[in-house]
């Protein structure tokens, strides 16, 4: 049974983890940049002492506690999956990918939990100082959980400080700093929580243009836009540092990923940028890959024919050399398991060392042609041009608003304030189409050189995987219909402006 | 009363009291119960059983070792 995988399959576990984890992802952008935003609105509150303040809070409080309740626990099914769906690779990853969601869990049980309540029931119970702090510490610990949980997912796309056990078919943890501060991880949590914060100021500033365009609620709109405006052009700052950081380490560590960003198939020395087309800005990306002006950036084929010198000056493998070792460390493996259930040890030590010798290229032995080696060039590529369009399109959104803002004439242009309720659903393409680009981008490897997604998918019927997927399918569009009725009902109805805010 | 039971009331005193306060809440809270009654009771039993759930963890190995040893 266990050969008889076939790609349908494969394709499906692949659908159903990317439905369930691209609607997951819905909902911890706005929880992550909301929240700052929230905590940032609370300190002028505290500071000022005005309670306009105080209504302008609670009104994108409440907004958060809708966003928070129908996301919450959408990640857990992920975690069924791994059981179910990706069996071999949950038990291949071992404690190491566990340990880092073990905390995520803990530390967002504890803080969120423990935190959010006094956030929303804390209003008239605490002091206004405690009710910040309890504030800020739901966004730490949000915050937090997405480190782990990126910890986790980086340590798939750069697997650092651990050693494969060959007798228990287990990676195991040698270091524990080398994965929770990872390079890979590093960056990837920078730029994905900044990224977050893009949201969530997108998300202010085209909720307050949708008033200022009904003419409603002006000073909370204005006051608002103010805070978003001025968070997102931070955001954005943070997210260009970021992705620049990220880009030089996706070059080092997943070259096939960066080649197919930019559908790069011959390298160069002065590779340029493709913007759409024809239209490209030479020797940019060498320039981003490496942050020097002269480099070899590898593209698709010189990646699959090898030949060129790296970094450290060595000579890169081809394809067929990468396969060739990973064949031989699955030889070596399976001689490993046949002398250990004979009790040879002397034979078991050295098949093991052979092993190690050829782990790096562990998962190239279930590649059978180097084609499956390249990631869906078209869908990587076209989903990097749309994060980085649209995350232009957001800078340059902040800064109009800004410049109408300091010239007091943001109600003497409406177009601006229609672009700027429709770069809310815009956000959130521009959010996913990041996701698409780090996991599609990162295809064939469940865990990077090490487990291709043939090796590390469960053998199960084709059907139950698609009839989860169509349940998916529809519960989870039920909720996503639940989550946007009930915040555009409490986006219609406004801030209560006098009296108490209730969730 | 001691200190610890005033605390335990104190607690349970807020939270008796947001509850009863919620608007919008009460809705997000039918929401969410639903939903986690969907994910552990219905996926979780019905459709997401982990597939080595019951083996022992010599036959977890054997069973991965033959998985990743096969040609896919």
């Amino acid at each position: 049974m266990l050969l008889s995988i076939d790609a349908s399959l494969i394709d499906w576990s692949r659908a159903q983890f990317a439905l369930t984890a691209i609607y997951h992802w819905l909902f911890v952008p706005l929880t992550l940049g909301l929240g700052v935003i929230i905590g940032i609105m609370e300190t002028i509150y505290v500071l000022k002492g005005d309670e306009f303040w105080r209504r302008v809070v609670k009104f994108w409080m409440k907004l958060f506690g809708i966003n928070f309740a129908i996301g919450v626990a959408t990640g857990l099914i992920l975690e069924f999956e791994f059981g179910t769906n990706w069996s071999n690779y949950s038990w291949i990853v071992g404690d190491i990918f566990g340990a880092p969601l073990a905390i995520e869990g803990i530390v967002a049980f504890f803080m969120e939990a423990t935190f959010i309540a006094i956030m929303f029931f804390g209003w008239e119970k605490v002091s206004r100082n405690f009710h910040l702090a309890s504030t800020w510490l739901t966004v730490i610990g949000a915050t937090i959980s997405a480190w782990w949980i990126l910890v986790a997912n980086a340590w798939m796309q750069h697997p650092v400080g651990m050693e494969f056990n060959p007798e228990t078919v287990r990676n195991e943890m040698v270091s524990f700093a080398a994965v929770a501060f990872s390079p890979t991880a590093v960056v990837k949590f920078f730029h994905t929580v900044s990224s977050g914060w893009i949201t969530g100021s997108v998300f202010v500033v085209g909720v307050s243009c949708w008033f200022l365009l009904r003419r409603r609620e002006v000073k909370f709109a204005k006051a608002s836009m103010a805070v978003g405006t001025a968070f997102g052009l931070a955001a954005c700052f943070f997210v260009m540092v970021s992705g620049d950081s990220s880009g030089i380490n996706v070059a080092k560590e997943q070259p096939m990923k960066l080649a197919s960003f930019e559908g790069l198939y011959d390298g160069s020395e002065h590779a340029p940028f493709t913007i759409v087309g024809p239209l490209k800005i030479p020797n940019m990306l060498t320039f981003l890959a490496t942050h020097k002006h002269t480099a070899f950036v590898p593209g698709i084929n010189d990646l699959l024919n090898g030949g060129y010198k790296l970094a450290d000056g060595s000579t890169a493998l081809s394809a067929e050399q990468k396969m060739f070792r990973g064949r031989r460390a699955m030889t070596s493996f399976a001689a490993f398991r046949q002398a250990n259930k004979q009790g040879n040890m002397a034979l078991a030590a050295v098949a093991e060392k052979n092993l190690q010798n050829d782990m790096p290229y562990f998962g190239y032995g279930r590649i059978q042609q180097r084609a499956e080696l390249v990631p869906p060039v078209n869908l990587v590529f076209w989903s990097f041009r749309v994060m980085i369009g649209l995350g232009m399109l957001f800078v340059l959104l902040f800064l109009v608003l800004t410049y109408l803002q300091m010239k007091r004439k943001l109600n003497d242009y409406p177009i601006i304030l229609y672009i700027g309720v429709w770069c809310i659903p815009l956000v959130y393409i521009c959010s996913e189409a990041g996701w698409i680009c780090a996991e599609v981008g990162r295809q064939p490897w469940a865990i990077q050189d090490l487990l291709p997604v043939n090796a590390a998918v469960s053998s199960l019927q084709t059907s139950s995987v698609q009839l989860t997927f169509f349940i998916f399918l529809a519960v989870f569009t039920l909720l996503l219909i639940a989550e946007i009725r009930i915040m555009c009902r409490a986006i219609q109805k406004g801030p209560e402006m006098s009296g108490e805010t209730k969730i | 009363m001691t200190g610890v039971g005033h605390m335990l009331r104190s607690v349970l005193s807020f939270y008796r009291d947001g509850f009863r306060r919620m608007t919008t809440g009460r809705i997000l809270w039918k929401i969410i119960l639903i939903k986690l009654f969907v994910i552990f009771i219905v996926l979780r039993i019905f459709f997401f059983k982990p597939v080595m759930s019951g083996l022992s963890p010599q036959q977890k190995q054997t069973r991965v070792a033959t998985a990743v040893l096969s040609a896919p």
